[in-house]
């Protein structure tokens, strides 16, 4: 079979040569009090996309390293046809401009001091236009499955997540990782009980160590708190579900690995520079991984869920699947793919994995997924310590 | 036969129940992968989402899921009985205390 042919692609070939599947044109805050004039240019010209947030001010170190990289991704993501940035003052706003324009796509600074918020929206919103109507102007293109960069992450979990819809990811990623595809995991949190096996897939022991390291690190902080992970994993809910150890929650949970090959160790929100699967220094918190993927350069994110989370995010189009009969029935708006037939035996994990790569071609070809028809446009921050 | 067991790897000691199966159930057990592995006889009750013994687990025994130890058998545990909280114990939590993790 010949996935190319099958499953005919199209989408957004940049500048740079990395492609996207949406066109958006983004309105990026640099900091939280810019949002007004941020909201205020998207709401003038259409076809822009808002992208607001609470932070931006008086971090430093490698805190605002990671939100610097966190816009400065998001802007370079290749979802992303232009962007305009808007920040208080011209210092930070040109760092970001200068961060995305090396991709060559158009990008704009906007200041607000010296010119107040109307006249900053006025400016803005003139390029905006014309920016929208250069991306509006561009055309789909053929493009290869292997071009395709997808994160995968799981949320809201239950037994039928390590037993279906978490397999179900690993397969489709064995298969993306033949055809040379870049992939993203993380969630250093969640992966407890299961890290030696992440360790054992590493390409290089070096990637492995780097690995290890992240995660001692990550225990030593929760630890440092005074919480140990162990005596809180699995949850009572998870425990009655039918999970019995955190080994076995974690093991379920890096299912969404199958038999890949872990070719790096990203930082938070470090772009991938080799195809094959990544392992990203990341929360497990759905929108703060999802966040951070589509910072790396992530097209396409596949999330599993067992009992229904809901997530989305504005520039990486999230496609959900579910296993779990009731939250299929009773959540059925915001599940993209249903693969409950896994459990009724009605197809096997190939048969699943069919399913799911059926709807990611509609989605990269330009259907709309559950969250993106919803406005499930969550974009938070990874937050490392407080503000000065 | 009723299929009603998923086993991530053909030679795992414990499956886990798609439905919820009753004492004295004869039960197909199939892996992911669609393959036809084997028939149970369920000897207590496993509710859908929990996990079953494929065969005879003695005490200690580590417990192999997805291919690897989830944890051992904290009593002897027969073929075909429920798995769960009261009968295996995770390696992981045990490590500073148990003997069985050191062997």
């Amino acid at each position: 079979m010949d996935i190319n042919k099958d499953f005919p692609l199209t989408g957004f070939r940049r500048a740079n040569g990395r492609v996207g599947i949406r066109n958006h044109v983004l309105i990026l805050s640099v900091d939280d009090i810019s949002n007004a004039a941020v909201e205020g240019v998207a709401n003038l010209i259409r076809g822009t996309v808002a992208l607001p947030h609470p932070y931006g001010r008086l971090q430093y170190g490698a805190d605002l390293e990671l939100t610097f990289k966190t816009l400065i991704g998001t802007g370079r993501n290749p979802n992303v046809a232009a962007v305009i940035v808007i920040g208080i003052e011209p210092k930070w706003t040109d760092y970001i401009v200068k961060g995305i324009a090396e991709t060559g796509k158009p990008v704009a600074g906007f200041s607000i001091e010296r010119y107040g918020d109307l006249k900053t929206i006025e400016m803005a919103s003139r390029k905006a236009k014309e920016f929208v109507q250069y991306a509006t102007e561009l055309p789909r293109v053929p493009v290869k499955w292997n071009e395709i960069l997808v994160s995968a992450k799981c949320g809201e979990s239950d037994t039928t997540s390590g037993l279906a819809s978490n397999p179900t990811i690993g397969r489709v990623f064995e298969r993306l990782e033949k055809l040379g595809n870049t992939l993203i995991f993380g969630e250093t949190t969640e992966v407890t009980g299961a890290e030696d096996k992440i360790m054992e897939q590493c390409y290089t022991p070096e990637v492995a160590a780097q690995f290890k390291a992240a995660f001692d690190n990550y225990q030593e902080q929760v630890e440092s708190q005074g919480v140990s992970l162990l005596g809180t994993q699995p949850t009572e809910g998870n425990i009655r579900g039918g999970l019995s150890t955190i080994e076995e929650k974690a093991l379920g949970n890096v299912e969404k690995m199958g038999g890949c090959k872990v070719v790096s160790f990203l930082e938070p929100a470090e772009e991938p520079k080799i195809p094959g699967l990544h392992f990203m220094d990341s929360s497990s918190a759905a929108a703060e991984m999802v966040t951070l993927c589509c910072a790396a350069g992530a097209v396409l994110h596949l999330f599993a869920t067992g009992q229904g989370n809901i997530i989305g995010n504005k520039i990486e189009p999230v496609i959900k699947l579910s296993a779990n009969p009731l939250t299929v029935e009773t959540m059925s708006e915001h599940i993209d793919v249903d693969i409950t037939g896994l459990l009724r035996f009605d197809y096997n994990l190939d048969g699943a994995a069919d399913r799911t790569m059926e709807v990611m071609a509609h989605t990269i070809n330009g259907r709309l997924t559950n969250a993106e028809t919803l406005h499930h446009d969550e974009f938070v921050i990874t937050k490392l310590y407080r503000s000065a | 036969m009723k299929k009603g067991v998923l086993l991530h790897e053909a030679s795992d000691d414990v499956g886990v129940a798609v439905i919820d199966l009753k004492v004295g159930d004869e039960i197909g057990v199939v892996t992911l992968e669609g393959k036809d592995i084997k028939q149970i006889k369920l000897v207590s009750d496993v509710p859908l989402g929990h996990k079953v013994a494929m065969q005879d687990l003695p005490l200690n025994k580590h417990i192999i899921e997805y291919g690897r130890a989830i944890g051992y058998a904290a009593a002897p545990i027969a073929a075909g009985e429920h798995v769960h909280v009261h009968n295996i114990k995770s390696l992981r939590w045990a490590a500073s205390k148990s003997k069985i993790f050191e062997k």
